[in-house]
């Protein structure tokens, strides 16, 4: 049905032609990476320097009745091993103080190390530091327990349950919300057609290709230093809150990070190390094994998402009420934001003016679940996505035309009653995505040929209620280079190189005369998370104010040598002159030195305010809860084994609005990675667990996609210009990941004629689907 | 474990060093300060610890140092600097292949047998040849593209060349770049099972 689309014309932007920004260049970072030169946390060491080890729970829910540790301490070798009495009352910061809006829950933040009891299979009981690795792992192995099993619970709603097993008193809910907009009885009673299905989606890993990693060591003004692969430096007020240590008396240093994707947003190995530093008074070093990492850190939350839409035959849409179930696992995290972002979301990109939502994460004995790339909006699309094609099937509609009617539009309101503020180009990606497909590949009985579409939006930018800021300090040396210091953690999606573009882009330089200095919380000016797809639109914003202002004293002082007012002066390639007259020039240089000759600041700090707003209303959920959105759209064709229930990807084109793309390559690897990694969330990826035990501890169970598995996807970006980023830029990195999977699944359901209500779409499952739709008569 | 003195030749630099018979040829390169040699998971699911045993490309985790004794290893530091880089080094920071950048050596070095093999690979041939080398970030597309460029850069130099020389002699491995003069080095003992 959706094939033969045409593009549908762009609305005219005009975007101002830069000498920078927009430009393919090779990234800052690119060659040092590529020839091996780049230095990650695990590739540091120092003097006289301890190894560590962690001792973890096999349980997914016990007492601890004995723990002896004294064989281990006994071993030559080791220098200390901590259990949960020495580091009593120090957690991990998994309970964020209230800035949901919602009361902290007191007493269900996760210890450092389990005391009295463990709530989930991976749990750390105990730290050894020791000569060697070798050394402490032989000591983790001389660490006696004893436990005492107790009932554990597996599932969010048996969680729920009256008489389940209770993780943290008095309940197992974690979080909840409520959202209510409109009258959702009328919208229902003018629908024609109620649609109602329920979708499901599993635990997921992260599987970046760094372990988890870090150095700690005490400097001679008795700082503790930790050398570490994280998205938030800023955890070095975590660490000091966990060690009782005055916040200056703590220094994050990150690395290049080996890839995030939202793992390295928790604390990882920082408190760890800092106890063991402090306890030993010698560096330590701590390096997870790769099933450590998969082990110990988050997981994408699992979701059982039940759409009952409202729909007139014409295909509107009049209300929709949305019912969401996630697991925390065991510990909260930040499960509670990630339901809110899920929630916020629900109904998708559409506009709905009648909304239910009701959205409750539960804990249970399971690994945590806290944040993964897109946050809660790839669960909260798999689910809205797939409903839109269900409603298109109910009503013999298109699947296009059905969303065409219902796109939100600038002005629009979410389901929280948030309006959009930014350009909607929904249909202009969607339609884009579906004519790259080109002809329909021809299939047969068995080999079933399937097309999807989905149309999705993502938040850039944290909650508008956190206050969110970002600082960067620019200067200019007296050749005419450029310095920048940002304390931006760089995670390989190319945020050091957007922030160096800008800055060339501002200040008239080649982008190889800009060199950055980054990610250190006590030398380079904080700059906020890696995360939640911000740090170009925070840390972007916070260069272009600092590097502004230099450029007017620059061009100020480049005026009055030329004897020109500054209106007529231009500014690049390291050189100012006079537009009408360019033989009227100074070099960049020679306009440094005048101003450091005659006192003029040659660098500054500025800091970036995000827009902040109240939180939400508590009874209705209605309120602003993002500074804005990326919306974009996935098409995929599929071909379907009916005979052995293998799918596949034949043809995969992803569409965005990047607003204004800085780096294209850069732009283009987000939208091709992200995408990538939505289609090993429809097709592949499940970690899976069993009783609480983890069934895919490795890369030999838990398969992410190879260079086999799927085509090259065609990569579309557009530019409305209208982000509130830097010239106009949207965030880009989480929206890349979120229409992948449910087109995967629309082009499966398509291809069957009957849908699979749960991902990922593994072969056993599609056998089941082809036997249903045999029985139905579709095949 | 006992450990012996094992003669190891990495980027043209020969060490000695004192290697336990269960330490893997990743650990030994790593603790030698080889860290572009990187552990993304110790059992050759990943592809990240690839290196070139007499040209063909292995995963260090798998085989043991010891083995190693009296090849000639290459790791992606062996290959260029960032002030002389490989062209398939450059080709791929020239075409976004490169992202967080963990995976890059190994598949640099996949990258590398594939074409002293092969120096003008189909697209189909390209995708088996990284098969073994996982990447989270790209998506593979930039990193198809990379290789594609690359084969194109040494084709096109290798055929200036020859034209030049009016032969086609083939390059030895991994040393275009790299130092041509042997450095005997003796390192200190390190224990087994130190995978820095």
């Amino acid at each position: 049905m959706i094939d033969n689309i045409q593009p549908k014309p762009l609305p005219e932007v005009e975007l101002p032609e830069l000498r920078q920004i927009g430009r393919p260049l090779r990234r800052v970072d690119a060659l040092g990476k590529a020839v091996g030169a780049t230095v990650y946390a695990a590739d540091y060491s120092m003097p006289n320097m301890l190894r560590a080890k962690v001792f973890r729970s096999d349980r997914p829910h016990a007492r601890i009745v004995r723990l002896d540790v004294s064989k281990a301490k006994a071993l030559a070798g080791v220098a200390c091993v901590l259990t949960g009495e020495d580091v009593k009352g120090a957690n991990l910061n998994t309970d964020m103080p209230g800035q949901t809006g919602r009361p902290t829950r007191s007493g269900s933040d996760a210890p450092v190390l389990a005391l009295d009891a463990v709530r989930y299979v991976g749990e750390p009981i105990a730290l050894v530091a020791a000569e060697t690795v070798a050394l402490a792992e032989e000591a983790v192995g001389r660490i006696e327990i004893e436990y005492e099993e107790l009932p554990a619970v597996f599932d969010p709603e048996q969680a729920l349950r009256p008489g389940a097993p209770i993780l943290f008193e008095p309940d197992n809910v974690v979080s909840r919300y409520t959202i209510r907009k409109g009258d959702l009885e009328k919208g229902m009673a003018e629908a024609d057609l109620v649609v109602e299905n329920t979708f499901r989606m599993p635990f997921v890993e992260h599987a970046y290709l760094e372990p988890d990693a870090g150095v700690a060591w005490i400097d001679e003004q008795g700082v503790i230093n930790i050398r570490v692969a994280t998205q938030v430096v800023e955890h070095f007020r975590s660490v000091a809150r966990a060690l009782c240590l005055p916040q200056n008396k703590v220094r994050v240093r990150g690395t290049m990070v080996g890839g995030g994707f939202g793992s390295k947003e928790d604390v990882t190995v920082e408190i760890f190390l800092a106890f063991l530093a402090r306890e030993t008074g010698r560096p330590v070093k701590l390096v997870y094994t790769r099933e450590e990492a998969f082990l110990a850190t988050s997981k994408r939350h699992p979701f059982k998402i039940t759409h009952r839409t409202g729909v007139k035959r014409d295909g509107r849409i009049t209300a929709s009420h949305v019912e969401m179930v996630a697991d925390s696992g065991a510990y909260p995290y930040l499960t509670p934001y990630v339901l809110l972002y899920a929630t916020g979301m629900a109904t998708g990109p559409y506009r709905i003016d009648n909304v239910h939502v009701d959205s409750v994460a539960a804990a249970t004995n399971q690994s945590f679940t806290s944040a993964f790339r897109g946050f809660g909006g790839p669960q909260a699309a798999l689910a809205y996505e797939q409903q839109m094609d269900a409603i298109a099937a109910a009503l013999g509609m298109d699947p296009l035309e059905v969303r065409r009617i219902n796109y939100l539009r600038t002005g629009d309101t979410t389901c929280t009653g948030q309006a959009v503020t930014s350009a909607v180009w929904s249909e202009e990606c969607a339609t884009r995505a579906l004519h790259a497909l080109g002809d329909r590949t021809s299939g047969s009985k068995t080999r079933r040929i399937g097309r999807g579409l989905a149309n999705t939006f993502q938040s850039y930018g944290r909650i508008t209620w956190f206050h969110d800021t970002s600082r960067a300090w620019v200067g200019v040396e007296q050749d005419g280079t450029v310095v920048l210091r940002c304390g931006v953690p760089d995670i390989g999606a190319g945020q050091s190189n957007s922030l160096c573009q800008i800055a060339a882009e501002i200040l008239g330089v080649p982008l190889d005369h800009v060199t950055i200095y980054a990610t250190d919380s006590a030398v380079t000016p904080l700059a906020g998370t890696s995360t939640a797809t911000r740090q170009l639109y925070m840390s972007g914003n916070a260069v272009c104010l600092a590097a502004n202002t230099i450029r007017a004293r620059l061009t100020a002082r480049a005026a009055k040598h030329i004897g020109v007012s500054e209106k007529e002066i231009e500014l690049g390639n390291s050189r100012v002159w006079v537009k009408d007259d360019p033989d009227r020039f100074i070099e960049l240089a020679e306009v440094a030195q005048l101003c450091a000759a005659g006192g003029i600041e040659l660098s500054q700090l500025a800091q970036f305010n995000a827009p902040f707003t109240g939180g939400l209303d508590p009874e209705t959920g209605q309120g602003d809860i993002w500074p804005d959105f990326t919306f974009g759209a996935v098409a995929v064709e599929v071909a379907v084994d009916a005979e052995t229930g293998q799918i596949e990807l034949l043809k995969c084109a992803a569409a965005h609005d990047v607003g204004r793309a800085i780096n294209r390559a850069a732009v283009e690897g987000q939208i091709a990675g992200g995408t990538h990694q939505g289609l090993g969330y429809a097709l592949m990826e499940e970690f899976a667990l069993k009783d609480g035990r983890v069934v895919t501890p490795s890369f030999a169970e838990y398969l992410i996609p190879t260079t086999l598995d799927y085509p090259a996807t065609e990569v579309i970006v557009l530019e409305s210009g209208t982000g509130i980023g830097p010239f106009g830029a949207k965030g880009i990195g989480e929206p890349a990941l979120t229409p992948a999977a449910p087109a995967v699944a629309n082009a499966v359901a398509d291809a069957l004629g009957v849908r699979i209500h749960e991902v990922p779409l593994t072969a056993e499952r599609v056998l089941e689907a082809v036997d249903e739709a045999r029985k139905k008569g579709l095949l | 474990m006992e450990t012996r003195t094992v003669t190891l030749d990495v980027n043209g630099r020969t060490h000695d060093a004192a290697i336990a018979p269960n330490t893997t040829l990743l650990e030994a390169l790593r603790a030698l300060g080889y860290t572009d040699v990187k552990n993304g998971c110790e059992k050759g699911d990943c592809g990240a610890c690839a290196v070139l045993l007499n040209g063909r490309a292995v995963n260090s985790c798998l085989v043991l140092a010891w083995q190693a004794e009296g090849q000639e290893i290459v790791t992606n530091r062996g290959l260029g600097t960032i002030e002389h880089p490989h062209p398939i080094q450059e080709a791929f920071a020239d075409t976004g292949a490169v992202q967080c950048g963990f995976c890059t050596s190994g598949m640099i070095i996949a990258t590398k047998a594939m074409l002293n093999r092969n120096p003008d690979p189909t697209e189909d041939e390209i995708r088996e040849g990284l098969s073994g080398n996982l990447c989270r970030c790209t998506g593979y597309g930039q990193i198809v593209e990379a290789v594609r460029l690359a084969a194109e850069r040494l084709r096109r130099s290798s055929s200036s060349l020859s034209s030049l020389r009016g032969e086609g002699t083939p390059r030895k491995d991994g040393h275009e770049h790299a130092p041509v003069e042997r450095v005997r080095v003796s390192d200190d003992e390190f224990g087994a099972g130190d995978n820095s």
